[in-house]
């Protein structure tokens, strides 16, 4: 579909579906409206008072046509229903197996990404075209809403809990990117920009270290081991399982509650499960974990959830994780990544 | 210049002022809404005024963000809360309700007044939180920003609106009550004004949605006052929660809004067509199906949200449905044209201004109800554009049509109708400078409550400035004109307009009791014959036309 100036670039997979469901729409109004309109003008005009033309008194309603009436928008309603039903419960279903995840983090008023191997950004994100991108994203403060109008992507940005939105940028440029949720005093300054790379201009930013400050040497499962050595978690998720459960392979795993419901170990499972372990004792043990709430940030807490989910048996860890049997930058050494949040 | 056998009425049986602030009289309590109603819309206006101004330059060189912030949500609370809700109802449901089921008065007088003064305690919280300082919140109040981090005057405001609220209450029982047990004799359901049916379509709205969100803005502030983790997740709270709650009201009292606007032009289009309202029960019930289904669709607007995608599919589904009796009143109106005898008052422009603009604001609701291109305009100018089509042109459309038709009957004066008509169109164009654009830059995707764009959304936002500007010197000539009628306007009688309906019986204006003797019904609604309206001498009492005294 040739594009009309209407709306921004189809710069996504979804663009265009979403752009082809307007159109529909748009035809669908400006011929309901128009057919309002210009009978209302036509009666105005030739039933006007004064007019002499006869006319026939006393119809007040007529079933069939209520009905007709009636029954026409519904269908039409209902087409339009499914067919917009789709695209939407692709973009928030599940991503493809082969997308490449990026944390989004939203605060009073900036943007916050980082990139699985490390690289992070503010207000600016880069990807690369033709590949699909995963988000995973998380408030800090209060709710945001990410939205890129020319991906047609969007999605709000909820403290407390994860939501993702996947997609596949196809158009190199650079796209606005706006918080659409009011979010206080800088709302409309929480803005940025997507830059949508060739493959290999985004191989070479990313080899460049993005050629931003806030990039560091570790990414983010080496990071959140880091965390992992420094607030000592290991001495009860380490050698005494009994104390409490081992984290190898957790991560997608249905874990039975002391309660006898059985979760979904997800993100909102893990992160949950750090900040108020209170809420989620896992069958067979004491509710002894401390709350770290407060303590961690949710860079900190996606970091931790990236190492707990690269915690693999079959991966050459071949015990419960402890500092001695993975490779580790010690947390003294390794440089600490830009704060924009407060800890204590 | 007095008509001979002119007996006190009233407006002018007493003068004083505490016959006024204790009265508990139907008509002269809609007179006090009417007036403190137009103040509030005048504060509104001054901040959409500001917020239009500010929004013609992209960067923030007029005010500052937080003033912005703080002129959006004054717009927006005290339109929705203390002008688009209590509008219509409070002011020309109270004044012709009793008098069109030819009642002597509401079924709680007393109640009545109450709901007043909660309504003027209630706008004095939101006005005193302006004048502290502000409130920064937007009229929808989203947790967790309202309930913690918000520095401006949240609890106050939210005080206010809760006493409105009550005042809402007060009304709906009222009219609940009135139109089940005060019909004259003969006057069945079926005989009942539309505008009738539509005040009890909201009144049932306003007894059930109010308390939750009164509840729900109480629980912000207990959130705010002692941390009460209900929606701050920080305190164990669910920030959506607050959303599903707010909207279980707010989605429906958007109804309240234009369900009697509604029903205004179901009596404006028959009346100056001189036709009975074509199908009249099915916009009757199309009413009810608005405010039944209007409790079932508030999840549309938590879409992009994180909601479960069936959910969002269920609300999508059900926000669809609702668009069917939107639409019967839409082709019943305009069949009802059909074979008339149209008559272009004020009254009638506006009518046929309101179907105009609530046709857009219905069918870009299609829009937004359709899950995949919601995503792309929530939370832009696409939704403000069309729910400014749907309750600012629809509702105020609604409201000044009935104003000018029932004016003669509050006040016993004929407005000039040039003047009218000259208002009527000014503010019609107008609106649609203002709100078009507004479509042009969500589908470009324009965030609301921006101050700060990108610079190239700039031309439609100074179109959009310059239509405000217009459509503001539409709303003032009205004022401007009404007032002036007041002392100026030529005398009317009984019936100018030669329609039918109890309340067109009485002396204009009515007297205290409304009617003399008890009427008896026995005739249909909209029982209009094949004839022309009154001529320009008729309007005027010196011959009241026959058909005026049916
Ligand atoms: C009958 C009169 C109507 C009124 C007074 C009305 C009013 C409103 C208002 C005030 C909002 C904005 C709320 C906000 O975000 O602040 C809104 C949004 C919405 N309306 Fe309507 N509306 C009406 C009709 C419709 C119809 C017929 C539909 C569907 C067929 C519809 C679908 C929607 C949807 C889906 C949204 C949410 C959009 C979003 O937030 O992105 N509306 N409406
Ligand atoms: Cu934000």
């Amino acid at each position: 579909m040739p594009r009309i100036p209407l709306l921004p670039p189809q710069a996504s997979n979804f663009a265009q579906s979403f752009d082809e469901l307007f159109y529909v729409l748009l035809l669908l109004s400006v011929f309901f409206a128009g057919l309002v309109f210009s009978l209302i003008l036509f009666f105005a005009l030739r039933y006007r008072r004064g007019s002499r033309y006869n006319r026939r008194m006393g119809h007040r309603g007529q079933l069939a046509l209520e009905i007709t009436w009636s029954v026409i928008p519904l269908v039409i309603g209902l087409t339009i229903f499914f067919y917009a039903a789709r695209p939407y419960a692709m973009l928030y279903g599940n991503a493809p197996s082969d997308a490449m995840e990026v944390f989004v983090i939203g605060k009073q008023w900036m943007w916050h990404f980082q990139h699985p191997d490390g690289v992070r950004e503010n207000n600016e994100l880069h990807l690369p075209a033709g590949k699909a991108v995963k988000l995973t994203l998380i408030s800090q403060d209060v709710i945001h809403s990410f939205y890129v109008p020319a991906f047609r992507v969007h999605r709000d940005v909820v403290p407390g809990r994860f939501t993702t939105v996947w997609f596949v940028p196809r158009i190199p440029g650079q796209y606005h990117l706006l918080c659409s949720q009011y979010c206080g005093t800088e709302h409309s300054r929480m803005t940025g920009t997507v830059t949508v790379m060739e493959p290999a201009a985004y191989q070479t930013w990313l080899a460049s270290g993005g050629q931003r400050e806030q990039v560091t040497r570790r990414s983010m499962v080496q990071a959140g081991e880091a965390l992992f050595d420094r607030f000592a978690c290991v001495s009860c998720h380490g050698f005494a399982p009994a104390r409490a459960p081992s984290l190898v392979d957790l991560y997608g795993r249905a874990e039975m509650l002391e309660s006898g419901r059985t979760v979904l170990a997800d993100h909102d499972y893990v992160r949950t499960s750090i900040l108020e372990p209170d809420k989620q004792v896992v069958k067979g043990y004491q509710p002894i974990m401390p709350s770290f709430k407060g303590q961690f940030t949710e860079e900190e807490v996606l970091e931790l959830i990236a190492f707990i989910k690269s915690l693999h048996t079959g991966d050459g860890v071949a015990g419960p994780p402890t500092g001695a049997t993975m490779p580790s930058v010690p947390a003294s050494e390794a440089p600490r990544p830009t704060r924009t949040g407060t800890r204590p | 210049m007095a008509q001979p056998d002119e007996r006190t009425n009233y407006l002018n049986w007493s003068h004083t002022v505490k016959s006024w602030l204790l009265t508990t009289d139907h008509k002269r309590i809609a007179i006090l809404y009417m007036v403190s109603i137009t103040v509030m819309f005048a504060l509104g206006g001054l901040a959409a005024a500001v917020i239009r101004m500010a929004l013609v330059v992209p960067q923030d060189t007029l005010i500052r963000h937080e003033t912005y912030n703080k002129m959006f949500s004054m717009h927006g609370v005290i339109m929705v809360f203390l002008f688009l809700v209590p509008s219509i109802p409070a002011v020309l449901g109270n004044f012709l309700l009793p008098l069109m089921v030819g009642a002597r008065d509401l079924a709680f007088p007393r109640l009545n007044l109450l709901s007043w003064y909660l309504y003027i305690i209630g706008g004095l919280c939101v006005v005193g939180a302006m004048l502290a300082g502000g409130v920064d919140t937007g009229w929808t109040f989203y947790t967790p920003y309202s309930s913690i981090y918000s520095n401006s005057h949240v609890t106050l405001t939210i005080v206010g609106v809760f006493i409105a609220g009550f005042s809402s209450i007060a009304t709906g029982i009222n009219f609940i009550v009135t139109t089940h047990k005060m019909r004259a004799p003969g006057l069945t359901w079926f005989r009942l004004p539309l505008f009738v049916w539509s005040l009890y379509a909201t009144s049932i709205i306003f007894v059930l949605g109010t308390p939750v969100v009164a509840i729900t803005l109480a629980l912000v502030v207990a959130e705010r006052v002692v941390h009460l983790g209900v929606f701050d997740p920080a305190l164990g709270g669910d920030p959506i929660l607050f959303q599903h709650l707010f909207w279980f009201y707010s989605h429906p009292a958007v109804y309240i809004m234009v369900l009697p606007s509604m029903g205004v032009v179901s009596e404006l289009v028959p009346c100056f067509s001189r036709k009975r309202a074509f199908g009249y029960p099915f916009i009757a019930f199309s009413s009810l199906a608005i405010a039944v289904l209007g409790f079932l669709v508030w999840g549309h607007h938590m879409f992009v949200s994180g909601q479960a995608v069936w959910t969002g599919m269920v609300f999508s589904f059900l926000s669809f449905l609702i668009a069917v009796p939107s639409a019967i009143k839409v082709f019943n109106w305009t069949a009802t044209m059909y074979k008339g005898r149209i008559w272009f008052t004020a009254p009638m422009l506006y009518a046929l201004g309101f179907i105009g603009l609530f046709t857009v604001g219905g069918l870009t609701g299609l829009f937004l109800a359709a899950l995949t291109v919601d995503v792309h305009v929530h939370d832009t100018y696409f939704v403000i554009a069309h729910f400014h089509y749907i309750m600012v042109g629809g509702a105020i459309m609604g409201y000044m049509g009935g104003i000018h038709f029932w004016w003669p009957k509050m006040t016993g004066r004929l407005y000039p109708e040039g003047w009218a008509k000259l208002a009527a169109g000014i503010t019609f164009i107008g609106f649609n400078l203002t709100f078009f654009p507004q479509f042009l830059l969500g589908l470009q995707g324009m965030p609301r409550r921006y101050h700060w764009y990108p610079p190239e959304w700039q031309s439609l936002n100074v179109l959009s400035s310059a239509g405000a500007s217009i459509l503001a010197v539409g709303y003032a000539i009205p004022l401007t004109y009404l007032i002036w009628s007041l002392w100026y306007g030529a005398k009317a009688g009984k019936n100018p307009w030669g329609a039918v309906g109890l309340e067109w019986t009485t002396t204009s204006p009515p007297p205290t009791h409304n009617f003399p003797r008890t009427p008896v019904v026995t005739w249909e609604a909209y029982d209009y014959r094949d004839e022309e309206p009154p001529t320009e001498e008729e309007r005027e009492p010196v011959s009241v036309p026959a058909g005026g005294e049916r």
